[in-house]
C-alpha cells in the first residue's frame, strides 16, 4: 500500500530560532491508520502537524530538508490552501476555530471559501452535522455552546470538505473527562465510517486509549523516540523516560514490581490479561502504607446553603455548603458549566449570592467589598496572560500592595520574598515577556502571595499543560501549602490533579453539591463519576478485577505512595 | 451589557427582507436624513419611519433605555448649540424675531427655536430606522450582504468576525476586570485622571496582549479552511432577493431621489418659513 | 509602509473592532463638560494602527466606531466615525518606523516621533476633519463643533499618548531578544 504521509531524513528549524525543531524525522503513515503522536511541549510534535497540514513553512517560516510527501503531494509547495483539501485540522482552542457566527456557518465556512452554492452547502452541512450529532443546533452562536459541542462543530469543520486525513491538535486539552471519551469515541466512529486516517497530538495518553490506535509515535527532542504499538509501547520505559504519564493502572502495576508483557495486552484496563499479575498487586495492596489520618483543623472558609441565579428562576448553585479547613488543599470538581466558576466568583465577591452566606474565619463576609475580599482570598486565573499587566516581573508583583499604598520600602522587601519562595528572584528585573508559561504562572501567583491572602483559589492551575510542567505547578502549589501553610481550593476538571494532589473533593453536578469527600472515594464511585462528568479512575477497574474489593482504599494507598516517591525527588 | 442592542428573530415582512435591502434602505435613509434640513422632508420621513418602526414589531423594552439613552443625549446636543452660538438659527434663515430675552447676550429667537426643531427633527428620522435595522437584521446576513452591495469580502468578514468575537472580548474584559479588582484595583474611585488612566491600562494591557495571540490562532484557523483562496466567496446565510426586495429598494431609491429634488429645489438645504 | 490586506489583517481588524466596541462604554469622564471623556477604546485603535499599518487601523476607526455606536448609541454619527478612522490611517502609515513587533519601540527618539505622530493625527482628525463634517453634514454651528472638537483632541492625545505610549513599549518588548538577560543571585 502507498503512503498517505511520509517523513524521510526530514529536519526543520523555524526562522527565529537557532536549533533545529525537528531532527532526522523517518516516518510512514498508511491510509486508514489512526495513529496517536505523543509527546512533552517542545518536543515538536505540534511542528509535526504543521507540516503536515502548510502552516510550516507558510504561516510559520523555517528551513526544511530531507522530504515530505503528504497523500501525493508536497506541502511546502501546495501552500495551506492546497493541503486544506486532503488534511483537515482540529485546533486545541475551539474558541479560535469557531469563526461564524452560528453553528451552520461554521461548517459551511470552507465550503463558502470554495464558492459552493448555497443549496448545496445547506445539504452538505446538515449531513455532516448529523455525523456529529449537532443537527439540534446549527443555528446556535458559540456562546451557547458547551466545550465538546464546539468541538464537535470543529470536527464537522473540517470533515465537511471530505478529507483524506484528519488531524487532531490536543483533542482533550480542554474538555471534562466524561466529554473527551465522548471525543475519543466520535474520533474512533468517524473512523471506522469514513476509513479516514486519523492522527491525534495530545499527552493524556490514557484518555486517548479508551479506544484502539493502531500505532503511538513518541517524539523527544525533535526525534522519534518510539514508533510502535500501544501494547509495546506500555511495557517499555521509553514514555517515562519522555516525561509522559502512563495510564495509572500501568504505573500501579509497575509499582507491585510486575513486569508487563505485551501479550497481555495492557491498552485497556477493562481487558487487558491480569491473571498473571493479580497476585502481585494483592501483595503489594496488603503490604503498602497507609496514608496518614489527617489532623482537623479549624475552618478557614464555610460556604453555607449557598443559592444563586444569574435569572431568577433559573439557579446555578443551590444549597451549596462545605467548608474548607486551615491549610487544606482541595478541589471543587464538576463538568464544565456546573457552577463551579461561579462559586469562585461568589467567595470572591463578584457576584452576591441570593440565599446562604459565606464565612471567613468564622466572619460573614457579606459587606466586603471585591477590594477587601481580595485581600484574604487569592484569586488565581486560569489564563496567566488575562492577568499580567505590567511589562516587569517585579512591578506586577508589586501591583496589588501600590494599589493599597503600601510604602515603596516595605513592597520591595515583600516582593523578594515572595519571589524567593516562588523560585523566581533570580529573574526578579526581567521582563514578563522572556518567560514561559509556568513561569508566567508563577508570576501570578507571586503577585497573589504578594497581599498575604488567607486562602488560595486557583482556577484550572494546570489546563493545557504537559506532565512536566504539570508536575512543577503542582509541586510547587503542595510546597506552598506544606511549607508556607496556605490554604488552597482549585477549580478543576483534571482528575489526576484532584486524586493526587487534593485531600478532599467537592463536587459540583447540575448546581448542586453532590459530594464532599476525599478524591479517591469520589473517583471509585460509578454514579457520582457519571453524575459529574468525572471518569472513575482506571484504579477502580485494576483493584476490582485482581480481587481486591476495597477500590478506594486501594487507590488511596497507591496515591500515598506516589506522593511519597515525589517528596523524595523534591526534598532530594 | 443589558443596553447592547440585539437582533430578535420576529415574523413580519421586515424580518423577512434580505440584509442587503435593509442595509442599502438605512444607508439612503441615513444619508438623506443627513443632508436635508427641509422641515417638510423631515416630517415625511418621521412619519414613514415610524410606521416602519410601527410595523416591525419592535417592542419598547426591546430598545426603551437605548431610546432613553438617545433623549437625553439629543437634549444636551441642543442645549450646548444654544449655549454656544444662540444665533445660528438667525443666520441660517436670515431674519432675527425675538421671543424672550434670557440674560446677558442669550435671547430666544423663533429662529433658533425652528432651526433646533429641525436638528431634533433630523435625529428622529434616522433613529428608528437604526433601530429597526439592528433588531431585524440577523447578523450572519450582515458580511453577505456588504459583499453584495460591493464592498470586498474580506472587509466584510472582518465585521463578522467584530461580530463573532464581541461577546467573547466582552467575557474575557468582565473577568479581567473582577480580577484586578480583587488585587485592589478600583475602576469607580475618584482618584485623579492619570491614576484611572493607569488602572484602566491593567485591564487593556492583559485583554490586548491575550487578544494578540487569539488573531494568530484565528487566522491560522482560517487559512487552514481555505479563506481568501478565491476571488469571490458563497455565503451559507445570504438571504436571496425577492419581490418585496425589489420594491422596497425601488421605493427607497425614488424616496430619495425625490426627497432631494425637493430640498435643494431652492437651492439651499434649508425650509425657509420666514 | 505596508498596505497587504491578507488574512492576518482581516482578522486584526475583526478583533481590533471587537476590543474597540467592547470598550466603548468605559471611559473616564473629564471635568463637567458633556459628550467628552478620556475614552480607552483610543487606545486600541492606537496600538492595532500603530501595529498593523494603515489599512487596518483606519478601518477598526471606521467599524469600530459605526458598530459600536450603533449597538450602544442606537444611531450613527458618521462625522465622527470617519475622523477615527482618519487618526487610524495617520498612525498606521508609520507603522514601520515604530516597528513595534519588531522591538524597535523603545528608544527615546521613536517614541516622540510615534507621538508627533499621533498628536498630528488627532489634530487632523478631531480639529480638522470632525468639525468640518459636523458642518457640512449637518450644518451644526462652527462654535460649537470646533469647541467639542477641541475637547476630543485634548481627551485623544492624552489617551493615545500614555495609554497609547505604554502599551507599544510593552507589547515590542515581547518581541525583543531576551540573549542580554542573565539570572541574579
Amino acid at each position: 500500500m502507498e503512503p498517505i504521509i511520509e517523513f524521510r531524513n526530514y529536519t526543520f528549524k523555524y526562522r527565529s530560532q537557532v536549533e533545529p525543531t525537528l531532527r532526522d524525522i523517518n516516518l510512514t503513515i498508511y491510509p486508514g491508520e489512526k495513529v496517536l503522536i505523543v509527546g512533552p511541549s517542545g518536543s515538536g510534535k505540534s511542528t509535526i502537524a504543521h507540516c503536515i497540514n502548510g502552516l510550516v513553512p507558510f504561516s510559520f517560516p523555517g528551513e526544511a530538508q530531507g522530504s515530505l510527501t503528504v497523500g501525493g503531494k508536497e506541502p511546502a509547495k501546495e501552500g495551506v490552501f492546497g493541503m486544506s483539501k486532503t488534511v483537515g485540522t482540529v485546533l486545541q482552542d475551539t474558541d479560535g476555530q469557531f469563526i461564524g457566527l452560528t453553528v451552520a456557518e461554521d461548517i459551511a465556512f470552507a465550503l463558502e471559501n470554495d464558492c459552493v452554492e448555497q443549496e448545496e452547502m445547506f445539504a452538505r452541512v446538515d449531513a455532516v452535522a448529523e455525523i456529529v450529532d449537532v443537527k439540534k443546533l446549527l443555528g446556535n452562536a458559540p456562546t451557547e455552546l458547551s466545550g465538546g459541542q464546539k468541538q464537535r462543530v470543529s470536527m464537522a469543520g473540517v470533515m465537511v470538505d471530505d478529507v483524506d486525513i484528519l488531524l487532531f491538535d490536543e483533542p482533550l486539552a480542554n474538555l471534562d473527562p466524561a466529554t473527551g471519551k465522548r471525543a475519543i469515541s466520535l474520533i474512533d466512529e468517524i473512523q471506522k465510517k469514513k476509513n479516514t486516517t486519523i492522527l491525534i497530538i495530545e499527552h493524556r495518553l490514557e484518555d486517548v486509549l479508551y479506544k484502539d490506535v493502531d500505532r503511538i509515535i513518541v517524539i523527544g527532542e525533535g526525534r522519534v523516540a518510539a514508533d510502535c504499538r500501544p501494547e509495546e509501547l506500555l511495557c517499555g520505559d521509553v514514555l517515562e523516560k519522555q516525561g509522559i504519564r502512563e495510564p495509572l493502572y500501568v504505573t500501579a502495576l509497575k509499582h507491585a514490581g510486575c513486569a508487563l508483557a505485551p501479550e497481555t495486552h495492557p491498552e485497556h484496563v477493562e481487558t487487558m490479561e491480569l491473571a498473571p499479575y493479580a497476585q502481585q498487586v494483592r501483595n503489594w495492596f496488603e503490604k503498602a502504607p497507609l496514608p496518614p489520618k489527617e489532623k482537623k483543623t479549624e475552618p478557614m472558609l464555610e460556604v453555607l446553603d449557598l443559592d444563586f441565579a444569574y435569572i431568577t428562576g433559573r439557579p446555578v448553585l443551590r444549597d451549596i455548603r462545605f467548608k474548607i479547613h486551615k491549610g487544606e488543599m482541595i478541589s471543587v470538581v464538576g463538568k464544565n458549566g456546573a457552577g463551579k466558576s461561579t462559586l469562585s466568583n461568589l467567595i470572591c465577591g463578584f457576584v452576591n449570592p441570593d440565599n446562604g452566606a459565606i464565612l471567613l474565619g468564622g466572619k460573614d463576609i457579606a459587606g466586603l467589598s471585591i477590594k477587601e475580599r481580595g485581600e484574604k482570598i487569592g484569586l488565581v486565573m486560569q489564563n496567566p496572560n488575562q492577568m499580567i499587566s505590567k511589562p516587569m516581573i517585579y512591578d506586577e508583583v508589586a501591583l496589588g500592595l501600590r494599589a493599597r499604598g503600601v510604602l515603596e520600602e516595605q513592597i520591595k522587601e515583600k516582593v523578594y520574598d515572595t519571589l524567593k519562595i516562588c523560585g523566581l528572584y533570580p529573574f526578579r528585573n526581567w521582563p514578563v515577556s522572556a518567560l514561559s508559561f509556568g513561569q508566567k504562572k508563577r508570576v501570578t501567583i507571586a503577585s497573589i502571595l504578594a497581599l498575604d491572602p488567607d486562602i488560595l483559589i486557583l482556577d484550572e492551575p494546570t489546563a493545557g499543560q504537559d506532565y512536566r510542567h504539570y508536575t512543577e505547578i503542582m509541586e510547587f502549589l503542595k510546597e506552598l501549602n506544606e511549607k508556607h501553610h496556605i490554604t488552597i481550593l482549585m477549580i478543576t476538571h483534571d482528575m489526576h490533579l484532584m486524586l493526587e494532589y487534593t485531600d478532599r473533593a467537592v463536587v459540583i453536578a447540575d448546581g448542586r453539591l453532590l459530594a464532599d469527600d476525599t478524591p479517591a472515594k469520589v473517583l471509585t464511585n460509578e454514579e457520582i463519576a457519571r453524575q459529574a462528568y468525572l471518569k472513575k479512575t482506571s484504579l477502580y477497574d485494576l483493584a476490582l478485577r485482581c480481587g481486591i474489593s476495597d477500590a478506594s482504599a486501594f487507590a488511596e494507598r497507591f496515591i500515598h505512595y506516589e506522593r511519597e516517591v515525589r517528596r523524595k525527588c523534591r526534598d532530594y | 451589557m443589558s443596553r447592547l442592542l440585539t437582533y430578535a428573530p420576529k415574523d413580519t415582512w421586515i424580518h423577512r427582507l434580505s440584509g442587503v435591502t435593509k442595509l442599502l434602505f438605512f444607508l439612503l435613509w441615513s444619508v438623506v436624513g443627513m443632508l436635508t434640513y427641509d422641515t417638510r422632508v423631515l416630517l415625511v420621513m418621521l412619519l414613514c419611519s415610524l410606521v416602519l418602526y410601527k410595523t416591525s414589531k419592535t417592542e419598547w423594552k426591546q430598545v426603551g433605555t437605548i431610546f432613553k439613552f438617545i433623549l437625553l443625549f439629543l437634549a444636551l446636543n441642543l442645549f450646548t448649540i444654544f449655549a454656544i452660538s444662540p444665533y445660528q438659527g438667525t443666520e441660517v434663515y436670515g431674519t432675527r424675531t425675538d421671543l424672550l430675552h434670557l440674560f446677558w447676550h442669550y435671547t430666544l429667537t423663533k429662529e433658533q427655536l425652528f432651526y433646533e426643531f429641525n436638528i431634533m427633527l433630523k435625529y428622529f428620522t434616522v433613529i428608528p430606522v437604526v433601530l429597526i435595522f439592528i433588531v431585524t437584521t440577523n447578523p450572519s446576513e450582515f458580511a453577505a450582504s456588504l459583499n453584495r452591495i460591493g464592498i470586498s469580502y474580506r472587509a466584510g468578514y472582518a465585521v463578522a468576525i467584530a461580530l463573532r468575537y464581541v461577546p467573547d472580548v466582552q467575557h474575557d474584559f468582565t473577568k479581567i476586570k473582577h480580577a484586578q479588582e480583587a488585587r485592589g484595583i478600583e475602576m469607580s474611585s475618584k482618584a485623579n485622571l492619570l491614576t484611572r488612566l493607569k488602572n484602566m491600562s491593567t485591564i487593556i494591557f492583559p485583554l490586548i496582549f491575550s487578544s494578540m495571540d487569539r488573531i494568530d490562532v484565528v487566522s491560522n484557523a482560517m487559512e487552514l479552511r481555505g479563506f481568501g483562496k478565491n476571488k469571490k466567496r458563497t455565503w451559507y446565510s445570504g438571504k436571496p432577493l425577492q419581490r418585496n426586495d425589489y420594491l422596497s429598494i425601488v421605493f427607497v431609491i425614488v424616496f430619495c431621489v425625490s426627497a432631494l429634488v425637493v430640498t435643494f429645489y431652492d437651492g439651499s438645504r434649508f425650509y425657509n418659513p420666514f | 509602509m505596508k498596505t497587504k490586506f491578507g488574512i492576518k489583517e482581516v482578522v486584526a481588524i475583526g478583533i481590533g473592532t471587537a476590543l474597540f466596541v467592547v470598550l466603548t462604554n468605559v471611559q473616564v469622564p473629564f471635568g463637567i463638560i458633556p459628550n467628552t471623556a478620556l475614552q480607552s477604546r483610543v487606545a486600541i485603535l492606537t496600538f492595532f494602527a500603530a501595529v498593523f499599518g494603515p489599512v487596518v487601523g483606519g478601518a477598526i476607526g471606521l467599524i469600530g466606531h459605526a458598530l459600536g455606536d450603533a449597538l450602544f448609541y442606537g444611531g450613527v454619527w458618521w462625522s465622527w466615525v470617519f475622523p477615527d478612522a482618519l487618526f487610524g490611517i495617520v498612525v498606521g502609515l508609520f507603522a514601520s518606523k515604530y516597528a513595534i513587533r519588531e522591538g524597535g519601540f523603545s528608544n527615546g527618539k521613536t517614541i516622540v516621533f510615534f507621538n508627533v505622530v499621533q498628536v498630528i493625527g488627532n489634530a487632523l482628525a478631531w480639529i480638522g476633519l470632525a468639525p468640518l463634517l459636523d458642518i457640512l453634514i449637518y450644518a451644526e454651528p462652527a462654535a460649537k463643533v470646533f469647541t467639542q472638537g477641541v475637547l476630543a483632541f485634548i481627551g485623544n492625545i492624552i489617551v493615545a499618548g500614555v495609554l497609547g505610549t505604554l502599551l507599544a513599549a510593552a507589547y515590542s518588548k515581547v518581541g525583543a531578544k531576551s540573549s542580554s538577560l542573565t539570572k541574579e543571585d
